[in-house]
Parts: C-alpha cells; structure tokens; sequence
C-alpha cells in the first residue's frame, strides 16, 4: 500500500536534483532499446556524447538545436504556468517562419537594423494570433484548448504547404516546394566563422531572461501564477483572470512562434514543410524537464538538444535508427512526472491494515 | 446542385463514408468509455500508431489476421495501463500524462519498426482483411454495396458501439463506470474499487482506440507508413465532446464526419482545379473544430473528468 503525504514547498537542491534523476533514469531506460537494436549501450551513449560535445562543431551545432528548443520549452513553460494547455507550439512555429519569410524575402527592402526587427516582430505577432483564437473559444466558450491547438498544428501545417506550393513558392526553386530565400539583410547574424549557430540562440536566451522576469517581478506573472493556481480563487480576488489567460496565450504563441523565425531566418535561410523536426512537441518535454522554470527551460533545451544532436551523429555512425532521440526525450516526460510526485509528496510504503485504518 | 445530389446517392459513397467513418468509431468509443470513468485519454494519438504498427508487424511476422487484432488491442491496454498508472492512483495532470504517452508510444513504434526494418525503400505489404462477401446481403441493391461490402472490422467497430452503449447503460458495471466518472466517493461508499474501476476502463477504452490504428495498417492499406495516423486521435476527442459522450451520437458523429471526408474527396475531383488540395487535406481538422465549437455551450462533461481521486480526501 502506498500513501502520499503533501510536504513543504521544495527546497532548490531537491527542485534541481529530481529532474536531474529523471534524466537519467531515462537514459538508463533506453539502454533497452539500444541493446535490442544489437548495439553495447557504452559505444552508443561514447558516440552519442561525442557527437554533442566532442568537437567545437559538434558543440555548436548542439548549441544551434537547442536554440529553438528553449524558445519552444519557453512557449510551454508560461501557458503552462497558467494551467493554460498550449499544445500548439509546433503550429506557432511554422506560423511565426511563415510571417518572417514573408517580411524578409523582398517585401520591404530595408537596411538589417530595420529589417531584422521586423522579421522578427512579424514571427512573434504570427504566433501569437495563432494561440490568441484558442485562448479566446476557452475563454469565451469553453473548448478545451488541448485539442483545437493540436488540431490547429496540422491546419497550419497543410496551410503552409499550400503558400509554399502556391503564392509563396519560389520560382528558382527547380520546382521544389520552397519559400523564396531571404535577404540578406533579414538573416539573423552567425556568431561564429564556418559554424551554423546564429543569433536565434541569443534571442532564445534573452526570451529566457525576459520570462523570468515576467514571472518573478511583475504584476502580470504574479497573475499569471495565481491563475495557474486556482482560477477560481483568483477570480475571487480580483484577479482579472481572462485577460491574464489571453496575455498569457499571446505571449507563448509569440515565444513559439519567434523559434520559427531562428530557424528561418538563423538557419535555413528559406522555409519548407519539414522545418521543424517536432520542436514544439519537444519543447513540452523540456518544460516539463524544467520544472516550468524559464531558467530551468534553457538547462533542459541543451540537455534535449544533446540527445538530439548526439543520437544524429550515433545513428550515422552505426545505422541505430535516431528515432532513439525521441524514445529517450518521452522516456524522459513520463519520468520526470513520476518524479515530480516525489517533489509534492512524501511517498510512505505501508501496510494493508494501517492504510485502512488511515482512511477511516 | 444536381452533382452534389448524385454524389449522395451513389452506393460507392456510402461505402467510402463508413470505410473512413471505421477507424474514427474504435478511437471515438474508446475516447468516450474512458471518459466516462473520469480519465482523458490524450494517449490516442500514440496507440493508434502503435495499434496500427503492432497489428501490422504480427500479421506480417504471420500471426494472421485475427492475432494481429489481438497483439495491437494488447499493444493498447499496455500503452493504456501507463496512462492508467500515470493519472489515476498517482494522479498526474490527465494533459501532460497523455501528451507523454503519444509521444512515447509514437516514438516507441517508429523505433521498433526502423529496427526491425532498417533499410526498405518502400513499406512491405501484408495480406490486409477483404471485404466481406455476404450471400444475399451483399447483392442487395445500393444497401448491398454501402454496407454488406465492408471488412470484417468495420462490423467489429459497430458491434463495439453496441456492446459499449449496452455495458453502460444496461449493466451494473456500466453504472459504475459512469458513476466513478461522475462522483467517485460516491462509488467508492458503495464499496467499489474507484482506483479498479477506472485503470480497467482507461486499459479497456486504450485496447479499443489500437483497433482503430490496426484498422489503417490491416484493412484501409496493407502498410505501415510514418506519419500515417495523421491527427485521427485529436479528431475522436473532439468528436467525443460532439457525441456528449453517448456511444450512439458518438457513431452518428464518426458516420457524418466519415460522410463529410467521402464527400470533399469526390468534390475535389470535380473542383480540384480551382481551390489547392490542402483546403481540402484541412477541411477534418477544421471541421473538428467546428463541431467542438457547435456543442461547446452545452457541452455536459462527465463532472469528475480531469480530477484526480485520492482515498479519503474530499
């Protein structure tokens, strides 16, 4: 019999520890995949951590996942914050690529320090109109917001292939479907020679920054968190609980959507219809890994972002299918939440007899 | 006018509408039983995938047909019991709990079969159910086509909505289902197991929303493809909310989005030309929507949806 007894607010060894182990109990877990797959789990995680850390390229190009990964984990961490239950980051993203391509491949021809905040304006606003229409059906009718924004995630994918295979395509483009490049003047700047990482990481982490803030030292976060605790009561205390939810929809949409504009407008240069490899669905595990902390989200990104880059190079080395990566990322999800109760509550082992005596 | 009308009319139609209208019903009934017992089950998504790789992959292991069934239902309540586990003794966000099990259970199947197949250029093909060829029935007119020449899961699927709506409504143990949904202390007075009750059905309702997956992989094709579910779990919990959670509106709603879909394709070829073919690709998700925003008003959720039980704990 097992009972859990609430506990104190955590302390920030324990708040830091559990994800921690959560991490590594998932990785431990896919030992069992990679064995099944034939491969000796040392080899594998050697190849892995190599492949993410094992030259200053590999360093950067983790580095260049994890950008968009924060930006997302960000965009799931506030809403979720306010129990608001933003699915759609993966939608808002190609969204806010969308408006950036469109601002950026020759519709205003402006010198960068003009254009690169425009850019990256239009991919915020983008995103966050997307979440602002489910924000308003929960607030205004009530439909659950899970499933009109992952239901919106395919309507805004398929709308992007039509821009792409319609006015947006580009007609250089050997008949591929693809956006016309951006300007030069529109690209976010590399922060290094020769390597892929650009400005879309510095973004991601003033994001971080300006989420922390927004939560800790303000009016609004102070709202944000009270809704997120008990909608009602704050309702009762005056809280103004449908604006905040609506400030709160706008703000991750923009955060999700501005890691389509790093990688638009940081990365590939141009847009396609598999920009995104699932960033906004990973971008939930990180939340999660995070403990809903916007510093925390950063941490968990470039761990995320390591098993990405780390499982590429490991499945090129030795044919182990990279689906690995996303094995081990919801692996990590589910353990994390187990964990989580290890945070809340003190979890006692007891007998039958005593459990039943404890209920009545 | 008159085109619309003799889309309508024709038997093919019908047939096409219930043939896509299938896998809808098995994750729509199972979206709803687990409903009904106070659980959402954001989980479909992953074990359609991983009902449609595991029934596929035992069939062409050569379990037949029916073992295939049999191994994705039971890929289901495995994938079902996590989710179980997860949100109902240990009561964590229903949300979050069933995001990870899709990803899970996605990755997880994508995983196992790239392993199992690392390097085919094109989906190998198993021998997928036929439809079935009823003496008299299936030469009916118009009748017989639409309804009598469909594979045997299509009638599995709407023997499923009987035995379900008779279970809950006609069987103590339906009313405890939905009791425990409803007011699980109450349940729980009467000497029921709220905790028994609600991981069964979760495990239950998980077994029939694999069938759905398997459906696409054994009857619609005879392949696995990535990506292939393709957002059908997100349809059936709208289409959950859109039944009010009754099997019988639940098959009706599963049936007219399945009329809907027939529909738009067989418009596309006539007006393919002028409008793209993703405003048609977009017309299920949107209309899923659609239909949540329609009953949002009164919408009448089972009262104990999304709220974790802990004994003794009012």
């Amino acid at each position: 019999m097992i009972r859990f007894e609430p506990r104190e607010p955590a302390s920030l060894a324990r708040l830091t520890l559990i994800p921690v182990a959560a991490a590594v109990v998932a990785l431990v877990l896919a030992a069992i995949p990679i064995m099944s797959a034939g491969l000796s789990v040392f080899e594998a995680y050697g190849l892995m951590i190599t492949g993410a850390f094992g030259s200053l390229f590999a360093f950067t190009e983790m580095l260049t996942r994890a950008a968009p990964l924060i930006l997302t984990g960000l965009a799931a961490a506030l809403a979720f914050r306010a129990k608001l239950w933003n699915i759609g980051a993966e939608g808002q993203l190609y969204a806010g690529a969308l408006a950036a391509v469109a601002v950026g491949s020759g519709m205003i021809d402006a010198p960068s320090f003009v254009l690169i905040p425009l850019v990256i304006l239009a991919g915020a606003l983008a995103g966050g109109l997307v979440m602002l229409g489910p924000t308003l059906l929960k607030t205004r009718l009530g439909v659950d917001e899970v499933v009109t924004t992952l239901l919106l995630n395919f309507i805004i994918l398929l709308f992007v292939q039509m821009m792409l295979e319609g006015p947006m395509k580009d007609p250089m483009g050997m008949g591929w479907p693809q956006s016309e490049p951006m300007l030069d003047d529109a690209m976010l700047p590399k922060l290094m020679d020769r390597m892929r990482i650009h400005g879309g990481l510095i973004v991601a982490f003033i994001a971080a920054i300006g989420v922390h803030i927004l939560l800790r030292r303000t009016v609004w976060g102070f709202e944000i968190r009270a809704v997120g605790e008990n909608a009602n009561a704050a309702r009762h205390a005056g809280i103004p609980v449908t604006a905040t939810f609506i400030r709160v929809g706008l703000f991750s949409g923009a955060l999700a959507g501005l890691a389509g504009v790093g990688e638009v407008a940081g990365l590939k240069g141009y847009l396609t219809a598999d920009l995104s490899p699932g960033f906004g669905y990973s971008g939930i595990v990180v939340a999660m890994l995070a403990g809903l902390s916007p510093i925390g989200v950063v941490i968990a990104a470039l761990f995320i972002a390591s098993i990405f880059v780390g499982a590429d190079s490991m499945s090129r080395a030795t044919g182990v299918s990279n689906y690995l990566a996303d094995l081990i990322v919801s692996m990590a999800l589910i353990c994390v939440l187990i964990s989580g109760l290890f945070l809340r509550f003190r979890i006692r082992f007891i007998g039958h007899k005593a459990a039943q005596g404890v209920s009545k | 006018m008159s085109d619309i009308l003799e889309i309508l009319l024709t038997a093919n139609f019908w047939a096409a509408a219930l043939r896509i209208a299938t896998p809808l019903i098995f994750g729509v009934i199972g979206a709803l039983v687990c409903e009904r017992a106070g659980v959402l089950n954001l989980g479909i998504e992953g074990i359609f995938t991983a009902g449609a790789m595991a029934g596929w992959m035992a069939v062409w292991l050569g379990a037949g047909l029916w073992g295939g069934v049999l191994v994705a239902a039971l890929a289901g309540a495995f994938f079902g019991l996590i989710h179980a586990i997860l949100t109902v003794p240990l009561g964590l966000s229903q949300h979050v709990s069933g995001i990870g099990v899709t990803l899970f259970a996605t990755s997880l199947s994508y995983f196992i079969y790239r392993t199992a197949l690392p390097d085919v250029s094109s989906p190998p093909r198993i021998e997928a159910f036929k439809p079935l060829d009823i003496p008299g029935l299936s030469d009916l007119p118009f009748i017989g086509p639409a309804l009598f020449q469909q594979t045997a899961l299509t009638f599995l699927a709407l023997a499923l909505v009987a035995a379900t709506a008779f279970v809950l409504y006609r069987t103590p143990l339906g009313l405890a289902i939905r009791a425990v949904g409803d007011n699980p202390s109450a349940v729980e007075s009467q000497g029921l197991s709220v905790y028994g009750l609600r991981i069964g059905t979760v495990v239950v309702g998980s077994a029939m929303m694999a069938l759905g997956g398997a459906f696409l992989t054994m009857s619609a094709f005879d392949a696995f493809f990535f990506g292939m579910v393709n957002g059908r779990g997100w349809i059936c919990i709208a289409l959950t909310v859109f039944a009010s959670w009754r099997p019988g509106k639940a098959l009706i709603g599963a049936l007219l989005f399945g009329a809907f879909d027939a529909f738009q394709v067989r418009l596309q070829t006539e007006v393919g030309s002028f409008i793209p073919g993703q405003v048609f690709l977009m017309m299920p998700y949107i209309l899923s929507i659609a239909a949540l925003i329609l009953v949002a008003r009164k919408a009448d959720y089972p009262r104990a949806l999304l709220v974790p039980y802990f004994r003794g704990q009012r």
